[in-house]
């Protein structure tokens, strides 16, 4: 038996097939939705994620110009705007937000996964390091930065030139490739297939 | 939301005495405090849950007030300061002609945080009062607002970014404001709220009926 994660309806813990999707029939949250590589995919894009953010953060992410001056923008330089002053703190929040938590997210997740698309035994800590994964799903937050930067280019439109840097590209990759890798995760799935080669 | 008629009664594992794991799914005897197969704590559902979600609810409230107030962003230029809050950049948008991402940023720092306040408070209270809303509705709000909230953060990035760009060695300078700090832990406190509501409360009205 398992019970739904969403309402505690008592369900019959069937195996599900490659490519069905099983939903509870009392609220209807997906339960299961196993798709045929989906673990060797979801490192794929995780990968594919740590190298975006890496070249996200040291390339110019947005340049300036006003007055014959041009000035370039990071990433950290976005991060460090909150460096002075009262608002120090939230210095910390931003680089959390925006680079440690995604980055420390596909490590762990990687790290949960990786042994599991070979057919391996679970590393030490799979567990926790796939619950500090999910745990930090909502915080990570590069899609609503991304908004951020677009809102932030039509107010300063006014005041002075402005164009994207190559990292603003790399992380407009990065976002696409890290939705597409939350797609292919069924929580569920993979707290079974780690469970079951734990134990085999 | 397909049928919006009572459900076929359905078998809950509190009801067969068991504590489902809300991680995982699996099913555990009430005698177990941590999943088996995850790690992940149980909880048979307990009041305590909901009065954690009422403490950062509040807290969201609280500190949302001063975002209000403050000024988000100082723009510094040729001598003259202004301040500007968010309703004071939403309508400065406005002034510009950018109606769209006024909209965006009116939508992100206003409407959402409010709809997220009256939307939690509306959960929390439902579980122990009769509503005329189906669960199903009520589920549906529920991860409405576990995925909207954190669009809200949109302004304090907005901010940085404008500060990092704008600096000392043009004509103006941005630098943030206070209401940064207030409505950035706004919106982290009601992500607190959303995240430790827990949603089987949601299903245990409808059988307690
Ligand atoms: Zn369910
Ligand atoms: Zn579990």
């Amino acid at each position: 038996m398992i019970a739904c994660p969403a309402c505690d309806a008592l369900l019959v813990d069937r195996d599900v097939a490659m490519g069905d999707t099983a939903s509870c029939p009392r609220c209807g949250t997906v339960i299961e939705a196993p798709r045929p590589l989906a673990m060797t995919r979801i490192i794929m894009l995780a990968l594919a994620a740590l190298i975006l953010m890496i070249a996200a953060v040291f390339f110019p992410f947005l340049e300036l110009g006003a007055a014959g001056m041009v000035r370039r923008s990071s990433l950290l330089d976005t991060v460090m705007a909150f460096a002075t002053g009262l608002t120090a703190p939230l210095t910390i929040a931003m680089a959390a937000l925006i680079v440690i938590l995604p980055v420390t997210r596909f490590l762990a997740l990687l790290y949960v996964l990786g042994p599991m698309a070979f057919g391996w035994r679970p590393a030490r800590h799979a567990a926790s390091a796939f619950r500090l994964a999910e745990a930090l799903r909502p915080w990570a937050m590069a899609e609503v930065f991304i908004v951020g930067v677009a809102v932030a280019l039509v107010k300063v439109a006014g005041l002075a030139h402005v164009s994207l840097g190559p990292a603003f590209w790399a992380f407009v990759a990065l976002v696409i490739v890290t939705v597409l890798k939350d797609n292919f995760m069924s929580r569920v799935t993979v707290w079974k297939t780690l469970d079951a080669r734990r134990t085999s | 939301m397909e049928n919006a008629g009572r459900p076929p009664h359905i078998l809950t594992a509190r009801d067969a005495g068991l504590v489902g794991c809300t991680q995982c799914g699996k099913v555990h005897l009430p005698s177990a405090a941590v999943c088996g197969r995850c790690g992940a704590a149980l909880h048979a559902r307990d009041i305590a849950n909901l009065q954690k979600v009422w403490a950062w609810l509040i807290a969201g409230i609280v500190v949302y007030i001063p975002a209000n107030l403050y000024p988000m962003l100082a723009t510094a230029s040729l001598g003259h300061t202004t301040e500007n809050t968010i309703l004071g950049g939403v309508v400065e948008l406005m002034h510009h002609g950018s109606y769209g991402v006024a909209a965006i940023v009116f939508v992100a720092s206003i409407i959402i945080p409010v709809a997220k306040f009256i939307a939690i408070a509306f959960l929390g209270l439902t579980t122990t009062r009769r509503v005329r809303m189906s669960a199903h509705h009520r589920h549906l709000l529920f991860e409405v607002v576990e995925f909207i909230g954190r669009w809200s953060m949109i302004d304090v990035f907005v901010v940085a970014i404008l500060s990092s760009l704008v600096r000392l060695d043009f004509a103006a300078t941005i630098t943030p404001g206070i209401a940064a700090i207030s409505f950035a832990l706004s919106v982290a406190f009601t992500m607190m709220a959303a995240l430790s509501f827990d949603e089987r409360l949601i299903w245990d009205a409808l059988e307690d009926e």
